[in-house]
């Protein structure tokens, strides 16, 4: 009964659950990454306690891959010796932590996962709870196979129409954050639903869920439907419904995309949000297209249509980084990556890429990158007097074209 | 006693410790950088024993535990905020470092105004004018993280099902 988070937590307990309850559940998957994971061994070791499940634990190397300092690939190192001694299998680097569990079937419709990032609360566009944790609490779960939860309220989304040309779901979650603000709604479950997202595909499902933390939701959450068993199925994986039953929601929030228009967050907040008329016309430096945000088949397929027989000016960093090896494989077998290389953008590693701002295209002082991320914070891409500008793929890729902020729509 | 360090809304996790400085766990390392671009004294400046003082929703963005490490290692005796994001609220927790919420302290204090603090009361008194304020309470089951010293201590002696006697 309830909200698709209480749906989720009743049935974890196998008894009816209501938003506001503390409960102790048992942890489905726990993820870290290279970043998070040696403070989690650490917290591990410390309660004395031995690893409680090791076939329950998945880490990623997806932050700083390959390491581009000595202090990463001593931290690193670190972890090697960590999965290796508790003999961890499920352990990888292929791509970003949140692409890569989605596509190796670890996240499932009714599962409990935490992860040590806070884009954990992506995994709701498949019916999973996923929320972010710090490293100790992934301890707790190494060493306890548990962890507790306050079951949060649900504020829901109801969104309906279709989207104009040029008019992604990005500009959705974006339109979204602005109203909403950066912690309108902190702590509570953000639950998406209504004719726009029923018609949604997976990868457009994940941007909406993948930023809910920035809104301070404490997941994104979508109900299953013949969409999700589809992906599922034909991947070999299982598909579970998870779907809300006589919902009581905190708030409902009413959306139409009819009128949508391409968005931007400017710096230095992620609900500093407008349309993109107001800024068009300024010069940017460096173009990225990836991260968990914006980085799958969908969002790329976007920039090839566009790049495709172009030239972009060497003046400008434009960097591609496919959010797995997956997606980057689909990339070259479709062409995408031939043409990204031929249009002169530079295609990096599946990873994080820039968005850490530790390696692979960092910012200068007094840079200004628009990119696909979900952050615009200062000095999240390099130097403090660098500025980020959010936008989806579509005004990403026509940026690029021209050097200076541009609308997709006259570009499509 | 201690001196109050100020801060605005939406404090986010970059702020506090920049992702670039993320590559060591040693807490001291970290302090350093500790609000290295927001407010570069900081670091220099901070005593132990000291509080620091902030708006809404402190500690967004990132799960990144370096931040309340590097808070705690600057030697802070406790963060006292209207509201905290919610990851950073958990770390705070799991790792030891005081948090008090109080709407209330926010607009009576300035930077640099001494406040005298008892964690375990919840009060907070502010010297100048000796005004005391009460924070807003736990429930029982965070009580008993918070008095074992944070969570890995707290699962050295017990089993983590001990906490649910408290839910």
């Amino acid at each position: 009964m309830g909200t698709v988070a209480e749906e989720i937590f009743s049935r974890k307990l196998s008894r009816n659950v209501s938003a506001g309850e503390i409960v102790l559940v048992d942890i489905d998957v726990t993820m870290s990454h290279d970043n998070t994971t040696p403070l989690a061994i650490k917290a591990l070791r410390n309660t004395g306690k031995p690893l409680y499940d090791k076939n329950r634990i998945v880490v990623i190397f997806d932050h700083v891959q390959p390491p581009a300092s000595v202090e990463s690939a001593t931290l690193q190192k670190e972890v090697l010796e960590f999965i290796k001694k508790e003999g961890i299998k499920n352990f990888f680097r292929e791509g970003i932590c949140h692409q890569v569990l989605v596509e190796k079937g670890f996240v499932l419709p009714g599962r409990v996962i935490i992860g040590g990032d806070s884009h954990t609360c992506t995994y709701g566009a498949l019916g999973a709870f996923g929320t972010g944790v710090g490293s100790t609490d992934i301890g707790v779960s190494y060493a306890t196979g548990k962890n507790w939860f306050r079951v949060p309220e649900t504020f829901y989304f109801d969104v309906k129409g279709s989207f104009d040309k040029g008019v992604y779901p990005k500009d959705l979650i974006l339109k979204i954050i602005g109203e909403v603000g950066a912690r309108g709604a902190t702590y509570k479950a953000c639950e998406f639903g209504g004719e726009t997202i029923e018609n949604m595909a997976i990868g457009d499902r994940l941007t909406l869920t993948n930023m809910a933390i920035e809104m301070g939701g404490k997941t994104g959450l979508i109900k299953t439907d013949k969409i999700t068993e589809n992906f599922l199925k034909s991947r070999g994986y299982p598909y579970t419904e998870i779907v809300p039953k006589d919902p009581n929601y905190e708030k409902i929030f009413e959306f139409d995309v009819d009128d949508l228009t391409p968005q931007l967050a400017v710096s230095p907040k992620v609900d500093n949000v407008y349309p993109v008329e107001k800024y068009e016309g300024t010069e940017v430096d460096e173009v990225f297209i990836g991260t968990c945000t914006n980085g799958r088949i969908e969002d790329l397929e976007i920039a090839a249509r566009m790049f495709k027989g172009k030239k972009l000016s060497p003046l400008l960093k434009t960097i591609i980084v496919p959010a797995s090896n997956e997606v980057y494989f689909e990339a070259m077998n479709r062409g995408y990556i031939k043409i990204f290389m031929d249009a002169g953008a530079m295609v990096c590693n599946p990873g994080c890429g820039p968005c850490i701002g530790r390696h692979q295209g960092v910012l200068a002082p007094g840079d200004r990158a628009l990119t696909t991320m979900n952050r615009n914070f200062i000095g999240r891409m390099g130097s403090d007097k660098g500025e980020i500008i959010i936008a989806s793929p579509a005004t990403a890729a026509a940026t690029a074209l021209t050097g200076k902020i541009t609308d997709p729509r006259e570009v499509v | 006693m201690g001196k109050v360090f100020r801060f605005g809304d939406d404090v986010n996790t970059d702020e506090i410790i920049p992702g670039r400085y993320n590559v060591t766990t040693d807490p001291k390392a970290l302090a350093e950088h500790c609000f290295f671009e927001v407010r570069p004294d900081f670091s220099k400046t901070v005593k132990a024993g000291d509080f620091i003082v902030a708006g809404e929703n402190f500690g967004c963005g990132s799960s990144r535990e370096h931040a309340p490490i590097a808070i705690k290692a600057s030697g802070v005796k406790a963060v006292i905020a209207k509201s905290f994001a919610r990851i950073f609220y958990r770390n705070c927790i799991n790792i030891g470092l005081p948090i008090m919420i109080s709407e209330e302290l926010y607009s009576l204090v300035q930077d640099g105004e001494e406040i005298e603090v008892k964690l375990k009361e919840g009060t907070i008194k502010i010297l100048k004018t000796g005004k005391e304020i009460k924070s807003k309470g736990f429930p029982d089951f965070i009580i008993k993280i918070i008095d074992a010293g944070g969570i890995v201590n707290f699962l050295k002696n017990h089993d983590i099902g001990e906490l649910e006697d408290g839910i």
